[in-house]
């Protein structure tokens, strides 16, 4: 009963008041825990639309890695094709209609297709690249088959739609892109087994295409190394120049301050405004090439510039300034401190730096778009000045086909792009975690 | 190409070896001096071989740029100067085409179709390679002229670390330099291009004029007639329906990434565990890896689709390019720079705050609501407007899903276009830089710079005066 604390007794206001005190409590944890579930929600919410955008272009995309074939049986005419030494003559193979033998020993499997129209619908279940994909296959293969020979050829992009179950059957037939005739006949042909879906190697060796069935991505892929080549070129050195020039060289005043405003606000400039900048220095100003891949990588070494040298600054402040001070105490120079002491040390962080950075510079768009890398090419580009286009130009390019083949390819396209991401910046955090060193 | 290159790589080589050459003479010269007259030199043996390729490099280099700049054009003007003589009645645009056509022939990517042509295209290629001939022989004694001034100073006095880190520093200020010429490379030509187009169209018509189609304003006859009737006989380059459809996308954007984004960097930073922030954080910058391209995929043939599909189920009308399917896909990609934002402004609001609200009896959320949101009000200020910044200066998502007409309207179930869409759509194609069509996307760049410039500035101006409260 010392305890004097314990002896006053609180009166009839004190002790409403601390009822009332603990009854608002629970309201008021409860209102704590609101705010905590809320939270949770908004997490949950952002990771679902990560997860339904990703399946969105998965379920989209996965059906364009097979493409169906059709089984044709005919006679390839060696005589009209080889020099008198059995040798093909690529002159004679280049002119010769591979398209319309095709299309004869196909039409010769329905003999009761007379009429133009129907045949000309018969017709269009072939590729219209299928002669040109013959003589490939001819070409690679050095010698012509004698007699009749049974080949795989692909079919048009509807026929690939109808076998991956995208083009609903019970459609109008109006409203259709194969009508009920073609149907039949495709469903006789899967009947003799003589339809398969087989792996689209097309996807991943050949260039754009205006039919589906003959598009790839290889064009678009190689058109992005390249741009990416000469961003690294370019940017790596003067971001890291920059950096250590900044952080070791430059005078504290009013230019260094704004080299430094500069940088930040750069990091800010929408990607389409470097696209104008692109477009009238560089294609304007000095004439440069137009869709070509070393403008396109000029334009990006700009945008990635202030990414760099912001990691670069960053891995360099994280080298404790101990190695600098024991360089420049044995008589090294702040040159020969910089160079030979702090940059091999900060080299990891650098190197992190720049796979991020080309790792965004690879999914821009926008600027590449400005410099004219939109255009159909057909052919995968051989030098920096080529006409090309870019993994993620193409994924734009093919969006706005009419095609729904294209729409498929257009989300492979895009498992591919992603896929280049993820490895990029899976490697950067391995990088990271294999050099990062603790002081 | 291969015809193209060679020269260019031979003569690269060359140079390359010249300065190998002469980086090797250099030291066995300082070297030899050392030893005979027994003195130590001043630098490493090293620094007097990169003094000397130095010389040899950095002239030679300076002067394949300025030829690269002066010479080719010559070429060119000289070969359409010929072109004019011997096709004297071409128009210029057909001119254009053959030029374009001769460069190829010369080059021998395709056959000369004509006498003409190929007479032509055996000029150009005489003249190139007789300019590959000079170019050659003025690097030649350039790079000679470098070695044998430097060579001759090497000597152990000389100081040949201290002038070569001089170069290198120079070397070094002027990379730092190209974040200054990029910007006042962006100011210079959006401002060049812009100011051509308001010669032609008025500012008051471009700022405060309400109607905007360029396409059919350029054209001459009967469409720009029925054109002009609208909009005046200056054409229709009213910005305030495309400026207008930009707000509207990013306030959409915003209305979806402001929620999501901040109760996540709420929970994030103020409840979360460190294994489970581990967690979220990365998974939410996914979000922002991910390519525009494939958000502009996603806004274009999932969602806009997928709102269409919902208005006709519940009875409303909703456009198949609505800014309500662009803004939504917008606001998805601008979550994770806002929770990322908020979450480190939140963390950066002193612990001592807290303790303090904890210790006057608030529960969690009290403190929150209260205390740390109020405290880092400026920061998170900042993130939105860099956040909107964002928004509007965002290309593919709008280019892919949002409409090219420019429709005034408040209602997100409209189809609206955007500035950027509008700059897409005018430099793709057809690209004449004098036509008013195309100037007048440098003076919406223009527009589209200033902006976000200014929200970046307002960003970073409300997030220092956080950090000047708590410091």
């Amino acid at each position: 009963m010392n305890n004097p604390i314990e002896m006053i007794q609180p009166d009839a206001e004190t002790q409403a008041r601390f009822e009332k005190i603990a009854q608002g409590l629970k309201k008021r944890h409860a209102a704590s825990r609101r705010l905590k579930t809320y939270g949770i929600m908004a997490i949950v919410t952002a990771i679902s639309f990560l997860a339904i955008l990703l399946t969105t272009i998965i379920s989209n995309g996965y059906t364009a890695i097979q493409q169906t074939e059709l089984q044709i049986t005919l006679t390839i005419p060696a005589e009209k094709l080889q020099y008198d030494d059995g040798a093909i003559d690529p002159v004679k193979a280049r002119n010769f209609n591979w398209n319309g033998l095709i299309k004869k020993a196909f039409l010769a499997e329905f003999p009761d297709v007379t009429a133009m129209l129907d045949q000309r619908a018969l017709g269009e279940i072939l590729s219209k690249n299928a002669g040109y994909d013959l003589r490939r296959l001819i070409e690679a293969k050095g010698s012509i088959p004698v007699g009749e020979t049974k080949v795989w050829i692909k079919t048009s992009d509807d026929v690939d739609m109808l076998m991956k179950g995208r083009l609903d059957r019970n459609l109008d037939e109006a409203q259709r892109r194969l009508s009920n005739q073609q149907i039949g006949w495709i469903d006789s042909l899967v009947a003799d087994d003589r339809i398969r879906l087989v792996f689209n190697d097309t996807f991943f060796t050949a260039a754009d295409s205006r039919e589906p069935e003959s598009a790839g991505v290889l064009g678009a892929t190689v058109g992005s190394v390249m741009a990416l080549f000469v961003t690294v070129l370019l940017a790596l050195p003067v971001a890291v120049m920059a950096a250590v020039y900044l952080e070791y060289f430059a005078p504290p005043g009013r230019v260094t301050d704004f080299i430094e405003v500069n940088i930040n606000n750069l990091a800010a400039v929408p990607s389409i405004v470097f696209g104008l900048l692109g477009l009238a220095v560089f294609l304007g100003f000095f004439g440069m090439p137009r869709s070509a891949p070393l403008v396109g990588g000029m334009v990006l070494a700009l945008m990635t510039l202030p990414t760099i040298i912001i990691a670069t600054r960053a891995s360099i402040r994280a080298v404790p300034t101990s190695i600098r001070d024991a360089a420049l105490g044995l008589g090294a120079s702040r040159m020969q401190a910089a160079i030979d002491h702090i940059l091999p040390l900060a080299a990891p962080g650098i190197l992190t730096g720049t796979i991020i950075g080309i790792a965004q510079a690879l999914g821009e768009t926008a600027p590449l778009i400005m410099i004219g890398m939109v255009a159909f090419i057909v052919d995968v580009p051989a030098t920096l000045t080529d006409p090309a286009t870019a993994l993620p130009v193409q994924i734009y390019i093919w969006s706005d086909s009419a095609e729904r083949a294209f729409y498929e390819r257009s989300s492979l396209a895009i498992m591919v792009l992603l896929t280049f991401l993820i490895t990029m910046n899976i490697s950067a955090v391995l990088l990271r975690r294999k050099f990062e060193k603790k002081w | 190409m291969s015809d193209f290159l060679s020269p260019n790589l031979v003569v690269f080589a060359m140079t390359i070896a010249a300065a190998f050459l002469s980086f090797y003479l250099a030291t066995g010269r300082v070297r030899k001096q050392a030893i005979a007259s027994q003195t130590k030199s001043h630098s490493l043996n090293q620094y007097y071989g990169f003094y000397v390729s130095l010389w040899v490099l950095v002239p030679a280099i300076l002067l394949a740029l300025m030829w690269m700049f002066a010479a080719d054009p010559m070429l060119t003007s000289a070969a359409k100067a010929r072109m004019v003589d011997a096709y004297p009645n071409l128009p210029e645009s057909f001119l254009n085409l053959k030029m374009a056509q001769l460069v190829n022939i010369a080059s021998g990517y395709i056959k000369a179709p004509d006498a003409v042509m190929a007479a032509q295209a055996e000029l150009l290629r005489a003249a190139q390679a007789s300019a590959d001939r000079a170019r050659s022989l003025t690097l030649a004694a350039v790079m000679c002229n470098g070695f044998f001034y430097a060579f001759r100073r090497v000597s152990p006095e000389l100081r040949a670390r201290v002038l070569c880190e001089a170069f290198l520093r120079r070397l070094f200020f002027l990379s730092a330099v190209v974040a200054i010429l990029t910007t006042i490379g962006i100011v210079a030509s959006l401002l060049f291009e812009a100011v051509r187009f308001f010669r032609e169209i008025s500012l008051f018509d471009f700022f405060f004029g309400t109607h905007w189609s360029p396409m059919t304003a350029l054209r001459p006859g009967d469409a720009a007639a029925a054109d002009e009737f609208v909009a005046g006989s200056t054409g229709s380059f009213g910005m305030v329906p495309v400026m207008a459809g930009t707000l509207l996308v990013a306030v959409i954007a915003m209305a979806v990434a402001v929620p999501i984004g901040l109760f996540s960097a709420i929970y994030t930073s103020e409840f979360a565990s460190w294994r489970v922030r581990n967690i979220v954080k990365p998974t939410l910058e996914v979000l922002a890896g991910v390519p525009t391209v494939v958000y502009g995929f996603f806004a274009a043939l999932t969602a806009a689709p997928f709102f269409r599909d919902l208005g006709l189920f519940v009875g409303l009308d909703v456009s198949s390019q609505s800014a309500l399917a662009a803004g939504g896909v917008m606001g998805i990609m601008i979550i994770p720079f806002i929770s990322s934002l908020s979450d480190d402004v939140i963390t950066a609001v002193p612990q001592s705050l807290r303790d303090g609200a904890y210790g006057l009896g608030s529960t969690r959320g009290e403190t929150i609501i209260r205390v740390v949101l109020p405290a880092a009000f400026p920061g998170l200020v900042g993130a939105f407007l860099l956040a909107i910044s964002r928004a509007i200066g965002e290309t593919m998502i709008v280019v892919m899903a949002a409409g090219v007409a420019a429709n005034m309207t408040i209602n997100p179930l409209e189809s609206v276009t955007t500035v950027t869409v509008q700059i897409v759509m005018l430099l793709t194609g057809d690209n004449e830089f004098d036509s008013v069509k195309t100037l007048s996307a440098f003076a919406l760049g223009m527009t589209l710079f200033v902006i976000t410039l200014l929200l970046n500035v307002a960003a970073l101006t409300a997030s220092r005066r956080l950090g000047q409260r708590y410091e």
